[in-house]
This record gives structure tokens, sequence and C-alpha cells, in this order.
């Protein structure tokens, strides 16, 4: 899968993709909404939207590993115990921050779906790719999802340190992990061709 | 001059400040830093500091590096809701960060 974005002249970028790559793009993005859900306190679908606005979000950090890495706590040292100070400092901001995280990376991985259902993938022409054209406001957006997807994937996959990439890299083609490290590594591509687009 | 002002410093969470252990010294600054992980592009870590902070592109790849080579660095300092938002920011973009009083 050699998909990696161009930069358009107009700002934006470009990115061919054929059928499977669209599928299992889409595939990934509506899994991380249903990771991402509704959020705990947001309370059921057609809530009282003032209500809804006005609700607190939770207080403890998400048991989820995945989860915990999109929604970190904001005081302490990462793998330090926390002061009574921080933790109580933690729950706070999570409180009144972790709905509106939510509902950012929800739009960001909705976003991923909506610009690929726009797409007409071996359309009467017979091609079997398709060119996506994103612009800027698309690409910063595109860009959070590709990067909560890793965050996610990175979280499954257990990488904790700088050279655990390198072991998934040598992993032999029968391990059950080996698809979900190659969607891994593609999105990282995907990701960085991305970056470059936008930054030159 | 001296004309001290007896306002709590936090008036928009006065829960916070009757908390009983809420020792912070208000005239120390507070300070972002961003955490290294493994996942985060390089690219895209320097990316971000460009983008939400408007770094030049030097000051954002210096950061980047320390960030990856000495485990974390400090992006920012202010106030502590300024460093709030920063936080909440770099959460948004998916960065580790975390804000602590720069002692």
């Amino acid at each position: 899968m050699a998909g990696h974005f161009e930069p358009l002249s107009g700002g934006g970028a470009a990115v061919a993709l054929d059928e499977v790559e669209v599928s299992i793009l889409r595939s990934l993005a509506v899994q991380l909404l249903e990771l991402i859900g509704p959020g705990d306190a947001a309370g059921p679908e057609g809530a009282d939207p003032l209500a809804r606005l006005f609700a607190e979000g939770p207080s403890e950090p998400p048991s989820d590993p995945a989860l915990a890495r999109l929604f970190p706590d904001a005081y302490g040292d990462p793998g330090a115990e926390q002061d009574p100070q921080e933790r109580a400092y933690a729950s706070e901001f999570r409180r009144y921050t972790e709905n509106d995280l939510r509902d950012r990376k929800r739009e960001d991985a909705l976003a991923v779906v909506r610009s690929l259902d726009s797409l007409t993938v071996g359309g009467d022409a017979g091609d079997d790719a398709a060119v996506l054209r994103l612009a800027p406001e698309d690409c910063r957006r595109w860009l959070g999802a590709l990067n909560d997807l890793r965050l996610a994937i990175g979280a499954r996959l257990e990488i904790a340190h700088d050279d655990d990439s390198e072991a998934l890299l040598r992993l032999p083609d029968e391990d059950p992990r080996k698809p979900m490290v190659m969607a891994y590594l593609w999105l990282g591509g995907l990701q960085e061709s991305l970056v470059e687009a936008l930054i030159g | 001059m001296g004309n001290v002002s007896v306002a709590p410093v936090e008036i928009e969470r006065p829960e916070l400040s009757e908390s009983p252990y809420a020792v912070t010294e208000p005239d120390v600054p507070w300070v972002t830093l961003v955490h290294n992980d493994p996942v985060n592009l390089m690219s895209y870590v320097t990316y971000v500091f460009q983008a939400y902070f408007g770094y030049s592109k030097d000051k954002a790849h210096k950061l980047m590096l320390d960030v990856h080579h000495k485990g974390r660095a400090t992006v920012s300092s202010g106030s502590r809701e300024e460093m709030e938002r920063d936080v909440q920011a770099m959460h948004g973009y998916g960065l580790w960060a975390t804000l602590s009083q720069d002692r």
C-alpha cells in the first residue's frame, strides 16, 4: 500500500487510495469512534442539549489502556505515583475537559469517514484508485484522527518504548499481531506524508 | 506600591482553594511539559509546536528533540489557567502533556 499525501497548490493535500485502503481506513475510523464513544456523562442521544452542555465529565482516568492514552492525566509525571494534590487536580481537570476532548476526537474521526464516503472508487473509467482531495481544515482533522488511531493501536500492541516498534517490525508472518502492525506502519507513513505536505 | 490584593487567586474555581492541600504558591509560574512517547512521529510533534504555539520551525524542532532525547521538554510557561489550556490543546493533538508548578 503505497498511499502517501502530496501537497495541493491552493493548500490542503491529496492522496490516491484504492478500494482496499479506503475500506481499511473507514473501518479503523469507525472503530475509533466506537472506542471514544459518547462519553459516560454525556447522556443518551437526544438528551436535553443544555443539560449535556453542563454535564460534568468523569473524574477518573479510563481503565482501557487505549482510552487512557487518548485522555491522559494532566497532572503528575507519567509512570510516577501522583501525590494527593496532583490526583485532585487531575480529577478536576478531567471533569471539565474530557467531554470536550472526546467531542473533538469524535469529530476528527467522523471527518475521515465523511471524506472517504464522498469518494467513488472503481467508477465508470474502471480505475481501481480514487484521488482524495482534502481542504486545509480537513487535513488538520485527518492528522488528528490518524494520530489517535496510531495511539490506540500502539496501546493495543503495547508499544511503550522507542525500541518496541523495532521489535514489531521483525514479527514473523504467522504472528497474530502482524495485521495490526502492518496497519500501524501504514498509518504512520500516511501521517508522515500528510505532515510533510502541510509544513513542506 | 504596597497595595496588596487579598482577592483569591483562583477566583473561577473556589472549590480548589477550599481543598485541604491547596498550597500552591501564586507567584511561581506554571509550565507545560510534553513527555516522550514511542508512537508520536517526530515530524508531527514538531508540526504541533509550530501550529499551536506559533513557534519557528527551528524552535519547534529543538523542543521536539528535547522531548525525544531528554524524555520531556518545557514548551510553555505562564499562569495555571493558561497552562491548563495548553495541556488540553496538547491532549487534543494526542501529545502526552502535563502541567506543574516550576519550582
